[in-house]
C-alpha cells in the first residue's frame, strides 16, 4: 500500500516561507521534514509526520517548477502558470538571490567558470553550506554576471532592473560582478580578515569613482571596466617619488598637517618615503590587468602593514576610500574623505592627498 | 450568413526554442474556424514574435459559431522539412454570441500542447458581428445564456423558471478509431480535444434551442458531463434549468438614491407582476406570451456587440432600479412547473419558492455498454436516462412531492459496465403559481408559514408515510409535523433557522467484488448496490447523530465501479435545524449480555460515543434553544414574529425528555455490536478525527453560522492516488479508503493553516478506480477566511442582512483587499515603489479615460513592476465574499488532455503540471473575456491513465465555471462604473 500520487494545486500558489528557505539551503526533503518537525509545526497544527512529508514534497515540487522562472525574475511577473501575489514574488526573488557571506567570500574575485564550479564541493565542506546551495549561489552570480556584462548604463541599476532585486542586494551583486570581472585577488591569507561587506564597500567606491561610467555619465559605456585613461594618467604620479624636491615638499606638507594630531607621527614621518613609494607604485602599475588583480593584496602588504602593524578592518575601509580620492583627485573634486579623520591612517592619507594637491606639479 | 467572426493575431511571447542552432524560433500562426484557415506571416528568429496580423474574417452560420471553437495553431516554420507545431489554443466563442456577456476576447492566452504542456503565450483579439435572423426554424440558439451557477445568478432575477432541459450527443471516441494506430499521440489527442469542443458546442446549441422553445432565455445550473465509454463511444450530456432571466441594476441604490428607487420600483414592478401570472401555464402550443418573449429576445441578439455597455443592455429589458437585493424583490410568480420532468438543477432558491422538502430521492441502474451504431440517434442512451428520471419522478410522488430540486446525474464506467445515477430532493414548490402542476390541495398552505421552518414541514401524508419516520410537531411553529431527520441535496435555504454551525460529514465504503464479464458482472454489481447504499446511509446517519445534528444538506453520493471493487462516497453538510427535534444519542447494545468483560467493552464504547457527541455539540455550538412555555401553549402562533424572536425561543430540558419518552426507545439509534458491520461502523465513527482548531468544513455554498467572510479566498484541487495490496478484506479496504480521505483532509488543513480562521467550502470529493488496486480521490474546494472578532450571528440570515452588513464595513474590506501590495510597498524603499506606482498610473491614464476611482483601484492592483498578469480569482461557489458580481461573461468549459511518453516524467509532475496549466488557461481565458473571476467552478472529469508498458501516462481533465466581473463592495461605493469591460480591456492592453 502506498500513495502513488499526491498533488495539491491552488489557484494562488501556496508557498511556505520556511520550506522555501530549507529548499534554498539545499536540504533534502527528508532533512527538511526533520527540521520542520523540530520546529514544532506539527504540534501547532495537529499534523502528522505523514502530512508534513506530503506537504514538503509538494512544496519542493512547486519550487522546482518555479526555479526556471526565478532565473529570469522579470518572467515571474509575466507568466501565467503560477498565480503569485506581487509581494510573494518579491520575496521569492529576494530569497533566491540571497547568498551566504561565507560562501561569497570564497569565490569573490574568482573567474565564474566551470572550473570554479567544480571546486564548489571544497567550498561546501569548508563553509558548511550544502553543495546544492553553493551551486545555486554560484549560478546566480554567473547569471547576473552574464546578463550585465553586455549591458550599458549603471551597473547597480541594471542589476536591479533585470533581476528585480532590492537595492542593497543589487549593490552586493554589483560588487560581485565587479570583482569577478577584474579578478581581484581576495583569497590570500593576509586578506582573510576582510569580510565580503568590506570588499563590497570598496567595490562600490571603485565603481563610483574609477570606472568609465563614473567619469562620464553620458558615455554609453559601462560600469564594469576601469577607466583606462585614468589608469594611464595614474602613471604620472610617479613624479611624487622620483622628483626629490617634490618628495620633500610633499613630506613637509603632510608632516606639518599631521603634527600633534596623531600618536604615531614619528613613525609616519620616518616611513614617509616608503609609504609614498608603495602607494604611488601601486597606482602606477594599475594599467596592467595583472596588477589590478593584486590591488588589494598590494595595498595591504605594501602600505597598510608598513603604516601600522595592527591594522584593522575599519582602517582598510577608510583607507580604500582615501586611496580612491587620492587617485581620482586629478579628475574630480577631492572626495569627502575629509569627514573621516578620526583614524591615523585616514588622517595620513588625507593629508597625503591634500599635500599632493598643493604641490605645483599637480596644479 | 448570419455571423462574421473576426480574429487578429497580435503577438507571442515566451515561445520555446524550436531551432537548436540559433536558439530561436521562426513562428507563424494558423487560424482555423470550421473549414477555413488563415495564416500569418512568419516572424523570423524571435521568441517574442510581433505578428500584428490583419483581421482574419470568417463568414459563417451562427449554428457553426455555436458548435465550432476557433482554433489557433502556432507553428515553427521550417524551410526544408514539415513545419513543427508549437501548440494550440482553442477559443470558445460562445460568450461573444450573447449580447449581455463579453464583447471581445482579447489578451494573452497560453499556447498548449498535449505533450509538452504550456509553451508560451499568444495575444489575440476576437470579435463577432451577428446579423439578425428571425427564422423560426433556425438551428442555432445564439443569445441563450448559460450559467453553471446552481442558483439565480447574482445580477439577474428570474422572471420565470421554465424547468428541466436535457440533451445528449454521442460520437465515436477518436482514441479508439482504427486510425489511432497509425497517427501520433499528439494528433490523436488533438482530434479528441477538438471533437469534445465540437460536441459540447453542439450540445449547448441544442439545449439553447429547447430553451427558446420553452420561451426562456437562459439555462441556470448547467451541468455538462462526459462519459468516456471507451470502445463504444463518447457521450456528452447536459442537464440544466431553463429560465427567463432579467438583468437587474448592477448597483443597488440602497442609500445613495433613496428617493428615486421607490417610484421606479412602483412603476416597473406591476408590469412584471401582471405579465407573469398571466401566462397560461400549460405545456400545450406556444402561447402569446412565448411569442412575445421570443420576439423581445431577438432584437437583443441582433444588437451589435462592439459598442456594448450595460446601459444599452438594460434598456432592452424594463429597467428596475433600486433593488436592495434581487432575491427579496422577485416578482411573485417566477416559477412554473408544467413539464414532463419537474426537475430543477438549482440548489438555492429565492425565499418563498421552496415550500416543503420531502427528502432525497435517487435512482441507479447498471447498464452494459454496446457500440453506438448511429451517432445521430442516440436512442439507447436517451432511453436509459428516461427510465431513471421516471423512477425519480415516481419516488418524488411517493413522498407527496411534485418536483425534484437539486437534481443531478452522473455515471461510473468500468470496461463495459456503466452505472447511471440520478439524485435530487423531492420538494413542494410554491403552489400558488403552479396551476398545471400535479397539485396536492391538501398540502397547500394558504397562510404564510414561517420561512425559517416551513420547508421542513412534511409534504407527505402522515398516515401514509412511504418509509418509517418519526414525526413531531415543528419546534419552531408547533403547528406542522416535521421528520426527525432531513436529508437533502440542496443548499441550506438562507432563511432556515439553524442552531450552531455545520460540518462536513462523509460516509465511505469499499466493497470487494469478484471479477466478472458482461452480463454476470452487471448482475453482480446490481445486487451489491442496494447494500452499498444502505450502508452508506447508515454511516451517514450515525455520523450525523454523533455530531448531534439532525439534517444533511448538499448530499452527494458517488458510487464508483472497478474491476474488483465498488467504492461509495457520500458527502454532505450536517446542520442542526432548529425546527427538527434534537437527535437522540447512539446506543450500543450487545447481544450476549452474560459476559462481563464484554459488557465493559460496550460501556466504554458507549461512554466514548457519548463523550464525542458532547464534544461535538460544544465544537459546533449546538445548544438548541429552549421553548418558552407560553409559545407552545399559544394556539395561534404568529410565525413572522416568531422567527424574529428566534433568540428568545427556548425549550425546557424536561420538554426534551418528555419528547424522548413519547418516542420511547426509538429515538436513540441502536447499534448492535455483535454484528461485525456494526463494529466496523463504530470504528469508522470514532476514527473520524475532528477538524483542527480554527477550521470548519462543508460541501455546501455557505456555512451556517459564519457570515463575516473576509476577502481572502483560495481555491484548490488536490488529487491522491493510492495503491492497494491485493487480497484485502472489505474491512481492511474500508479502513484504507477512510484513512485516505481523512489524511487528504488533514493535509488540506495543514496546507491552509495560514488562513485560519477559515472554512473549507464546497468541498467536492470525487472518487475513481482508474485501475485495479488503485483508488483515486480528487478534491476541489475553496478556503475562505472569516473574521473571528465580529460577533457571529446565530442562525437565520437573509440576503438583505448580509448585504447591509457588507455595506457597513467598507473599511474592513478595504484593508482586506490589498494587503499584499501594501505590505510590499512598505517593505520596499519608498522612492522606488512610488516611482513604479507613478509609471503604472501614467501609462494607464494615457491609455484610457478611466473614471477617477476606477483607475485608482487598478493602479493599486497592479502596482508591482512589470506585473502584467491580472489576478483572476476562482471559486466553486456562486459568489465572492465582500464583492459584488456585476456581469456574467459566459460559461467556461474546458477539456484538457495531457500525455507524456518520457520515462523521467513521473505521474506526479504530469498531474501537478496539468492542473497548473489548466488553472492558467482558465484564468487567461477569463481575463481575455474581460473578467476577473470564475465562479461556480467545478471539475467534472479527472481521469488518469497509465500504460507502463508503453511508458505512457495520460491525464484528462474537464472543468467548467462562469466567467464574471466582480467589484469589491468597498470600491462600489466610491466609484460609478459604467463600462467595466472596457476598462478591464484597456488595462490588459496597456500592461
Amino acid at each position: 500500500m502506498s500513495v502513488e500520487l499526491d498533488v495539491f494545486v491552488g489557484n494562488t500558489t501556496i508557498m511556505d516561507k520556511e520550506v522555501y528557505q530549507l529548499w534554498l539551503n539545499g536540504y533534502t526533503v527528508n532533512d527538511a521534514v526533520k527540521v520542520r518537525i523540530e520546529g514544532g509545526v506539527m504540534e501547532e497544527c495537529e499534523a502528522s509526520a505523514e502530512v508534513l512529508l506530503s506537504d514538503t514534497m509538494d512544496q519542493y515540487r512547486t519550487f522546482q517548477m518555479c526555479e526556471r522562472l526565478l532565473h529570469h525574475p522579470a518572467k515571474l511577473a509575466n507568466q501565467l502558470l503560477f498565480q503569485i501575489p506581487p509581494d510573494r514574488q518579491a520575496m521569492l526573488i529576494e530569497r533566491y538571490y540571497a547568498f551566504d557571506d561565507s560562501f561569497v567570500r570564497e569565490v569573490l574575485g574568482k573567474k565564474l567558470s566551470k572550473g570554479t564550479k567544480k571546486d564548489l564541493d571544497d567550498v561546501s565542506i569548508k563553509t558548511g553550506i550544502t553543495l546544492k546551495s553553493c551551486r545555486r549561489q554560484f549560478d546566480n552570480f554567473k547569471r547576473v554576471f552574464k546578463v550585465v556584462e553586455e549591458l550599458k548604463g549603471p551597473l547597480v541599476e541594471n542589476i536591479r532592473q533585470h533581476f528585480l532585486l532590492p537595492d542593497q542586494l543589487a549593490r552586493d551583486y554589483a560588487a560581485i560582478v565587479f570583482f569577478a570581472n577584474h579578478r581581484f585577488e581576495t583569497g590570500k591569507k593576509k586578506l582573510q580578515y576582510l569580510t565580503f561587506q568590506d570588499f563590497a564597500f570598496c567595490a562600490g567606491q571603485l565603481i563610483n569613482n574609477w570606472t568609465v561610467g563614473a567619469v562620464d555619465n553620458m558615455m554609453e559605456d559601462m560600469d564594469v571596466d576601469l577607466d583606462k585613461e585614468f589608469l594611464q594618467d595614474l602613471k604620472d604620479l610617479k613624479i611624487l617619488i622620483t622628483d626629490k624636491d617634490l618628495l620633500d615638499q610633499h613630506k613637509n606638507l603632510v608632516c606639518t598637517a599631521l603634527r600633534g594630531k596623531t600618536n604615531v607621527f614619528n613613525e609616519m614621518e620616518a616611513n614617509f618615503k616608503n609609504l609614498s613609494r608603495g602607494l604611488v607604485n601601486i597606482a602606477a602599475k594599475l594599467i596592467n590587468a595583472k596588477d589590478v588583480r593584486d590591488f588589494f593584496i598590494d595595498l595591504v602588504e605594501k602600505v597598510l602593514f608598513k603604516l601600522n602593524k595592527t591594522t584593522n578592518r575599519a582602517e582598510v575601509l577608510k583607507f580604500s576610500q582615501n586611496i580612491n580620492s587620492l587617485f581620482s583627485s586629478q579628475f574630480i573634486e577631492p572626495c569627502r574623505s575629509d569627514k573621516l579623520t578620526s583614524i591615523d591612517v585616514n588622517l595620513y592619507l588625507t593629508h597625503y592627498t591634500n599635500s599632493a594637491h598643493i604641490l605645483d606639479t599637480f596644479k | 450568413m448570419p455571423g462574421k467572426l473576426k480574429a487578429k493575431i497580435v503577438a507571442g511571447r515566451h515561445l520555446p526554442v524550436m531551432d537548436r542552432a540559433s536558439d530561436l524560433t521562426d513562428a507563424f500562426v494558423e487560424v482555423k474556424f470550421g473549414n477555413t484557415t488563415f495564416k500569418t506571416d512568419v516572424y523570423p528568429k524571435s521568441l517574442n514574435p510581433q505578428w500584428n496580423s490583419e483581421w482574419f474574417k470568417f463568414e459563417v452560420d451562427d449554428e457553426d459559431l455555436q458548435d465550432e471553437p476557433l482554433q489557433i495553431t502556432v507553428l515553427d516554420h521550417d524551410t526544408y522539412s514539415a513545419n513543427d507545431a508549437i501548440g494550440k489554443v482553442y477559443i470558445d466563442i460562445d460568450p461573444l454570441l450573447c449580447s449581455e456577456a463579453a464583447t471581445v476576447i482579447s489578451g494573452w492566452l497560453p499556447i498548449y500542447d498535449t505533450i509538452h504542456g504550456i509553451r508560451g503565450e499568444i495575444n489575440v483579439l476576437v470579435k463577432v458581428d451577428l446579423f439578425n435572423d428571425l427564422n423560426r426554424f433556425r438551428q442555432s440558439s445564439c443569445g441563450v445564456k448559460f450559467f453553471c451557477t446552481t442558483s439565480i445568478p447574482r445580477c439577474y432575477r428570474a422572471v420565470m423558471v421554465h424547468g428541466f432541459v436535457e440533451e445528449l450527443v454521442v460520437n465515436e471516441d477518436p482514441e479508439y478509431q482504427w486510425i489511432d494506430r497509425i497517427r501520433t499521440p499528439r494528433a490523436s489527442n488533438e482530434a479528441r480535444q477538438r471533437l469534445i469542443f465540437l460536441m459540447s458546442g453542439e450540445l449547448q446549441r441544442k439545449i439553447g434551442l429547447k430553451v427558446l422553445e420553452m420561451g426562456g432565455n437562459a439555462v441556470v445550473g448547467y451541468l455538462q458531463c462526459f462519459d468516456l465509454e471507451g470502445e463504444s463511444g463518447l457521450v456528452v450530456r447536459a442537464i440544466g434549468t431553463a429560465c427567463t432571466l432579467e438583468k437587474i441594476s448592477t448597483f443597488p441604490a440602497t442609500a445613495t438614491h433613496p428617493n428615486n428607487s421607490s417610484p421606479s420600483k412602483d412603476m416597473k414592478e406591476p408590469g412584471f407582476g401582471e405579465e407573469a401570472p398571466g401566462v397560461p401555464l400549460s405545456s400545450g402550443p406556444p402561447t402569446p406570451l412565448r411569442a412575445q418573449t421570443f420576439s423581445s429576445f431577438s432584437p437583443s441578439k441582433s444588437y451589435s456587440r462592439q459598442s456594448s455597455s450595460s446601459d444599452t443592455e438594460l434598456s432592452l429589458t424594463p429597467k428596475t432600479v433600486g433593488h436592495l437585493c434581487h432575491f427579496c424583490m422577485i416578482p411573485p410568480s417566477p416559477f412554473c412547473v408544467f413539464q414532463e420532468y419537474p426537475f430543477f438543477t438549482l440548489t438555492a432558491f429565492p425565499p418563498g419558492f421552496l415550500l416543503h422538502v420531502g427528502g432525497v430521492v435517487s435512482a441507479r441502474s447498471v447498464k452494459l455498454l454496446d457500440r453506438i451504431h448511429n451517432p445521430d440517434e442516440p436512442e439507447t442512451r436517451d432511453a436509459w436516462w428516461e427510465e431513471i428520471r421516471q423512477e425519480i419522478k415516481s419516488h418524488a410522488k411517493a413522498l407527496g412531492c411534485h418536483a425534484v430540486v437539486g437534481y443531478s446525474e452522473s455515471t461510473s464506467i468500468c470496461e463495459e459496465v456503466c452505472i447511471l445515477s440520478a439524485s435530487g430532493t423531492a420538494a413542494v414548490l410554491s403552489s400558488r403559481f403552479m396551476q398545471d402542476g400535479p397539485l396536492d390541495t391538501e398540502h397547500r398552505f394558504e397562510e404564510v408559514v414561517s420561512p425559517g421552518c416551513g420547508f421542513c414541514h412534511i409534504p407527505y401524508d402522515e398516515l401514509n408515510i412511504p418509509f418509517p419516520a418519526q414525526l413531531t410537531y415543528c419546534y419552531c411553529c408547533r403547528r406542522y409535523k416535521v421528520p426527525d431527520v432531513l436529508f437533502t441535496t440542496i443548499d441550506l435555504p438562507t432563511e432556515a433557522n439553524v442552531t450552531g454551525k455545520g460540518c462536513l460529514i462523509q460516509a465511505r465504503l469499499c466493497r470487494t467484488k469478484k471479477k466478472a464479464q458482461g452480463e454476470g458482472n452487471a448482475t453482480a454489481i446490481s445486487s451489491l448496490l442496494p447494500f452499498l447504499e444502505y450502508e452508506l446511509h447508515t454511516q451517514l446517519m450515525n455520523k450525523l447523530k454523533l455530531r448531534g445534528m439532525n439534517a444533511l444538506f448538499g448530499l452527494r453520493i458517488q458510487i464508483s465501479v472497478g474491476e474488483t471493487m465498488l467504492l461509495g462516497l457520500a458527502s454532505a453538510t450536517g446542520v442542526y435545524l432548529t425546527a427538527l427535534p434534537s437527535p437522540g444519542g447512539i446506543q450500543i447494545a450487545g447481544k450476549t449480555p452474560s459476559d462481563i468483560t464484554y459488557e465493559q467493552h460496550i460501556s466504554t464504547m458507549q461512554k466514548k460515543i457519548n463523550d464525542t457527541i458532547d464534544k461535538n455539540k460544544e465544537l459546533y455550538e449546538i445548544n438548541p434553544p429552549e421553548v418558552v412555555e407560553e409559545i407552545i401553549g399559544s394556539p395561534i402562533p404568529e410565525p413572522r414574529q416568531r422567527s424574529r424572536l428566534f433568540r428568545s425561543h427556548s425549550e425546557s430540558s424536561d420538554e426534551v425528555s418528555e419528547l424522548d419518552l413519547s418516542h420511547g426507545k426509538k429515538d436513540a439509534f441502536v447499534l448492535e455490536i455483535d454484528d461485525t458491520d456494526a463494529v466496523e461502523d463504530i470504528h469508522a465513527l470514532l476514527t473520524d478525527s475532528p477538524t483542527p482548531a480554527g477550521f470548519y468544513s462543508c460541501n455546501t455554498e455557505i456555512m451556517p453560522g459564519i457570515q463575516n467572510w473576509t476577502s481572502a479566498i483560495q481555491m484548490f484541487t488536490s488529487v491522491r492516488v493510492f495503491r492497494l495490496n491485493a487480497n484485502l478484506t472489505n474491512q481492511g479496504l474500508n479502513k484504507i479508503f477512510s484513512d485516505l480521505c481523512e489524511n487528504l483532509l488533514k493535509s488540506l488543513y495543514f496546507k491552509l493553516r495560514s488562513m485560519v480562521p477559515c472554512c473549507l467550502c464546497h468541498l467536492n470529493f470525487t472518487v475513481a478506480i482508474p485501475e485495479d488496486e488503485l483508488i483515486q480521490v480528487a478534491v476541489t474546494a475553496v478556503a475562505m477566511s472569516f473574521d473571528k472578532e465580529q460577533p457571529l450571528e446565530n442562525g437565520k440570515q437573509s440576503g438583505e442582512k448580509t448585504l447591509i452588513k457588507g455595506k457597513h464595513r467598507p473599511l474592513k474590506a478595504m484593508s482586506g483587499i490589498f494587503p499584499p501590495h501594501l505590505s510590499f510597498l512598505s517593505s520596499l524603499s519608498p522612492s522606488l515603489s512610488l516611482a513604479l506606482l507613478l509609471s503604472t498610473a501614467s501609462s494607464l491614464e494615457k491609455a484610457s479615460p478611466l473614471p477617477e476611482g476606477r483607475s485608482r483601484s487598478l493602479r493599486s492592483n497592479r502596482s508591482y513592476s512589470g506585473s502584467s498578469v491580472a489576478v483572476v480569482k476562482m471559486t466553486p461557489l456562486s459568489f465572492i465574499p465582500g464583492a459584488k458580481i456585476i456581469k456574467y461573461l459566459g460559461i467556461i468549459n474546458m477539456f484538457f488532455i495531457r500525455e507524456t511518453s518520457s520515462l523521467r516524467e513521473v505521474a506526479v509532475s504530469l498531474f501537478s503540471d496539468s492542473f497548473r496549466s489548466l488553472f492558467a488557461m482558465v484564468r487567461a481565458h477569463v481575463a481575455a473575456l474581460g473578467g476577473n473571476a470564475v465562479v461556480s467552478y467545478s471539475m467534472k472529469e479527472c481521469v488518469f491513465m497509465e500504460n507502463p508498458n508503453k511508458n505512457q501516462a495520460q491525464c484528462l481533465i474537464n472543468v467548467s465555471g462562469d466567467a464574471v466581473i466582480f467589484v469589491r463592495e468597498s470600491e462600489l461605493e466610491s466609484t460609478s462604473v459604467q463600462t467595466q469591460s472596457a476598462t478591464t480591456h484597456t488595462s490588459n492592453a496597456t500592461l
